[in-house]
């Protein structure tokens, strides 16, 4: 299920419309992650406050999104550019790759209720592809 | 049997009166079939499915989605009972339409999106988790009947 060009210009174009709005958007989806999720809690026990909207949880959101603005920046290929990121999961952070799936599911969700209009149909498959082609490279180094 | 919580319980029954079937159950079933076009399988019948606007025009598509969520409703309408709710439908998808179970979670998943659209800031982290668990006991009730 691999990227077409299609594909890459419904991604290129839904990131333009949502860009701006990438730390509210990463913040709400981290947060709603950790509510409907909780089994997710256990990657945070070093955090002060894991409420939504807390600093700890605002401040990854962040980190997250500046994650999927390079994934978008590298669509072309997915796996080198997100190399760095990859060995950091698997080396360091050891985080389960199917909580990849997770999170996906809460950015789409998070762009879906902010850009109704705008996450039609179309976009969303290319937006689905996507995530699975960035899990799939951020899950790389695993073994 | 499932606990549910005050919240859950009022949350489900607020979601579901707000809701109009007619407009929610075919954008819901079109987006699954455009989204995970693999679905499409069990739809043979349906006639023209080639691209995203033929599904979201097409009247057969439009129709099973209203019959999914008035289907939900008893559901809603049963939320202690669920596990009995869809023993006949969950035969049903089993043995005579061979639905694999997994694909009433991709169904589950576009309701999801459509739903969040449509309440867009009221869709609150809390709000999604009720609703997700809500389908989640659907999903497996209906997923019971088959070995």
């Amino acid at each position: 299920m691999s990227l077409t060009d299609k594909d890459k210009a419904a991604v290129r174009a839904m990131w333009g419309k949502i860009s701006k709005s990438a730390d509210a958007i990463g913040a709400d989806a981290l947060g709603r992650m950790l509510v409907v999720y909780p089994q997710t809690k256990t990657y945070f026990s070093h955090w002060s406050d894991l409420s939504p909207n807390s600093a700890p949880v605002k401040n990854h959101g962040k980190n997250v999104m500046s994650g999927v603005a390079l994934a978008v920046s590298k669509i072309d290929d997915l796996t080198s550019g997100l190399m760095a990121l990859s060995e950091q999961h698997a080396f360091q952070l050891r985080v389960d790759p199917a909580n990849f799936k997770i999170l996906s599911h809460c950015i789409l969700v998070v762009i879906a209720s902010m850009f109704p209009k705008d996450f039609t149909p179309e976009a969303h498959v290319s937006m689905d592809k996507f995530f699975c082609g960035l899990s799939l490279a951020l899950a790389e180094k695993y073994r | 049997m499932v606990e549910w919580t005050d919240f859950e319980r009022a949350t489900i029954q607020d979601i579901f009166s707000k809701m109009d079937y007619e407009v929610v159950g075919p954008a819901a079933l079109s987006r699954c079939l455009i989204v995970y076009p693999w679905t499409q399988r069990y739809f043979g019948n349906f006639g023209n499915l080639y691209n995203a606007a033929a599904i979201m025009g097409n009247p057969m598509v439009a129709k099973h989605g209203t019959t999914i969520l008035n289907s939900l409703e008893r559901g809603v309408k049963n939320m202690d009972n669920i596990k009995e709710t869809y023993a006949e439908l969950s035969k049903l998808h089993s043995e005579k339409l061979r639905v694999d179970p997994d694909n009433f979670k991709l169904l589950s998943d576009c309701l999801t999106i459509v739903v969040a659209a449509q309440l867009g800031k009221a869709f609150t982290g809390e709000v999604q988790a009720a609703f997700q668990k809500f389908m989640a006991v659907v999903v497996s009730s209906l997923g019971r009947q088959y070995y």
